[in-house]
């Protein structure tokens, strides 16, 4: 990894790890994560891990400060490109903003079915409700604002983009992120395991329905 | 497993829920903690009754609730105060109850705090979602909010009732005090806005909630720096402080992750009192140390 992780104080139990961009949460999610499953005494008794956009939050720590301590000695190696299991997608590219997007894209309404099916993604974290995952891999001149004004109900399934991020809705919700279509996956049902088809780590690809 | 008894809603209250220790462990997924905001007065009705502390209880706001017996079964109320009845009769708060099968138990308004809890021997035992039968409002995960004509199955007992135990009743709070540890974000605030939090006159708003603790009144919280923060992962007890300059105090079903400054945090001990504070009630922050 190519900065350092700094590591701030929340609390008594819990240490908010810093870094600068979403390659290196990516990567240090994963090293707190293979460190805990290798049974490192100094990660025992945490309960949650939860990677955002630039931190990644450790709760549950017994000594925070030791455990800066020690972090700020850690071999961080990147996530390869191949690495976390895939999930593959079907979306029909209708969405009521798919014109908009085009529009600040820059190209056909057509096209945009096929950018972003040619965009790796990789749920970077989640969040917002459960199995939301924000997933980024969209390169920088497609990032987007969000609408001026929210809508007050998103349908369920909706693929919708703001920011860096791409997203799959849930269940039925408010929400601003422009939708450009819409899939019948099923991201989120607390009865199967695992319940979060996005989960962070995950790599997706999105692909046309009946295509 | 049949339940061989259970308890049907006859008036559900304000706001009834089940509850236990709530689903830590799941928040990477966009999963709240949720859970008991009391936790002591949600483990000591377990305790009276020899359940385990995850046991699932109910959690009233305010104005109690009034349960039938389907089977006989046995009960114990803790928490926020309140008149407790069988059947009509006066019974007793803070101790085993037996309530006769067709009796109806009735948890009454909280003399004072908040949150009234009703444990039964055997726990409620309702679906669980993730290993928790906690209701979670924010994210709808669990059993609905009670309404009348539910019947809620009882678990088996797992052992006998314990009895008599030592029972702290609190006096009515006329301040709620609340211990915050700085950090992670506590640098985004002046120093002089962040000490004059203990000197604020603050009080508990009446638009607080199982997700957060809301307050008024006193001096808003100044941002020594401007700019957005990015979403990141929050803790129970976070204390956020959103575009008002006001904090909340992030509760049992508080979001795993915000985009807020997140100025310090509050400790796990300090939360009952928080769950029981009643709108009004004013609030005092002190810094401790880092």
């Amino acid at each position: 990894m190519t900065g350092a992780v700094r590591a701030l104080p929340v609390g008594a139990e819990a240490l908010l790890l810093e870094v600068d961009s979403a390659a290196e949460v990516a990567a240090l999610h994963a090293e707190v994560l293979r460190r805990r499953a290798a049974g490192d005494p100094w990660l025992a008794g945490v309960r949650d891990v939860v990677p955002a956009a630039r931190t990644v939050l450790i709760d549950g720590v017994a000594a925070p400060e030791a455990l800066a301590a020690r972090i700020a000695g850690w071999q961080v190696p990147p996530v390869a490109a191949g690495e976390g299991p895939e999930v593959t997608v079907p979306v029909r590219f209708d969405g009521p903003d798919l014109a908009e997007v085009a529009g600040r894209w820059g190209v056909a309404a057509g096209e945009v079915a096929g950018i972003v099916t040619g965009t790796p993604f990789r749920v970077a974290f989640c969040g917002f409700a459960p199995g939301f995952g924000y997933l980024t891999g969209l390169p920088e001149r497609f990032h987007l604002p969000r609408r001026a004004t929210p809508r007050t109900a998103v349908p369920a399934g909706s693929l919708a983009l703001a920011g860096e991020y791409a997203g799959v809705y849930p269940r039925s919700s408010p929400g601003g992120w422009q939708l450009v279509g819409r899939t019948d996956a099923v991201l989120w049902d607390p009865g199967r395991e695992p319940a979060a088809l996005f989960a962070p780590g995950v790599r997706v690809r999105f692909v046309e329905a009946g295509a | 497993m049949r339940p061989t008894s259970g308890l049907e809603v006859v008036r559900a209250g304000s706001l009834t829920t089940v509850q236990d220790l709530g689903r830590p462990g799941y928040a990477h997924l966009g999963v709240p903690r949720s859970g008991a905001l009391d936790t002591e007065a949600h483990a000591l009705a377990n305790r009276l009754l020899g359940n385990p502390a995850d046991a699932a209880t109910l959690e009233t706001t305010l104005d109690g609730v009034a349960l039938r017996a389907v089977g006989t079964v046995t009960v114990a109320v803790t928490g926020a105060p309140c008149p407790v009845r069988v059947a009509g009769r006066p019974a007793a708060w803070g101790a085993p109850v037996r309530v006769p099968n067709g009796a109806v138990l009735e948890v009454g308004a909280a003399a004072y705090g908040v949150r009234s809890h009703v444990a039964v021997r055997g726990g409620f035992a309702v679906p669980a979602v993730l290993g928790s039968r906690a209701t979670d409002l924010l994210s709808g995960l669990g059993p609905p909010v009670l309404t009348a004509g539910t019947v809620l199955p009882v678990g088996r007992p797992w052992g006998p009732v314990a009895g008599a135990d030592t029972l702290r009743v609190p006096a009515p709070p006329t301040e709620l005090v609340l211990p915050v540890r700085p950090g992670p974000r506590a640098d985004w605030f002046t120093e002089e806005s962040v000490a004059a939090l203990a000197r604020g006159a603050y009080r508990v708003s009446s638009a607080g909630n199982r997700i957060g603790l809301r307050i008024e009144g006193g001096p808003a919280l100044v941002r020594a720096r401007g700019g957005e923060l990015p979403s990141e992962g929050i803790v129970l007890g976070a204390v956020q402080v959103p575009p008002n300059g006001l904090p909340v105090v992030f509760l049992a079903d508080h979001p795993v992750t915000g985009g807020y400054p997140v100025l310090g945090v509050v400790p796990h001990e300090a939360l009952a009192g928080a769950a029981q504070a009643r709108p009004g009630v004013a609030v005092r922050f002190v810094m401790v140390g880092p």
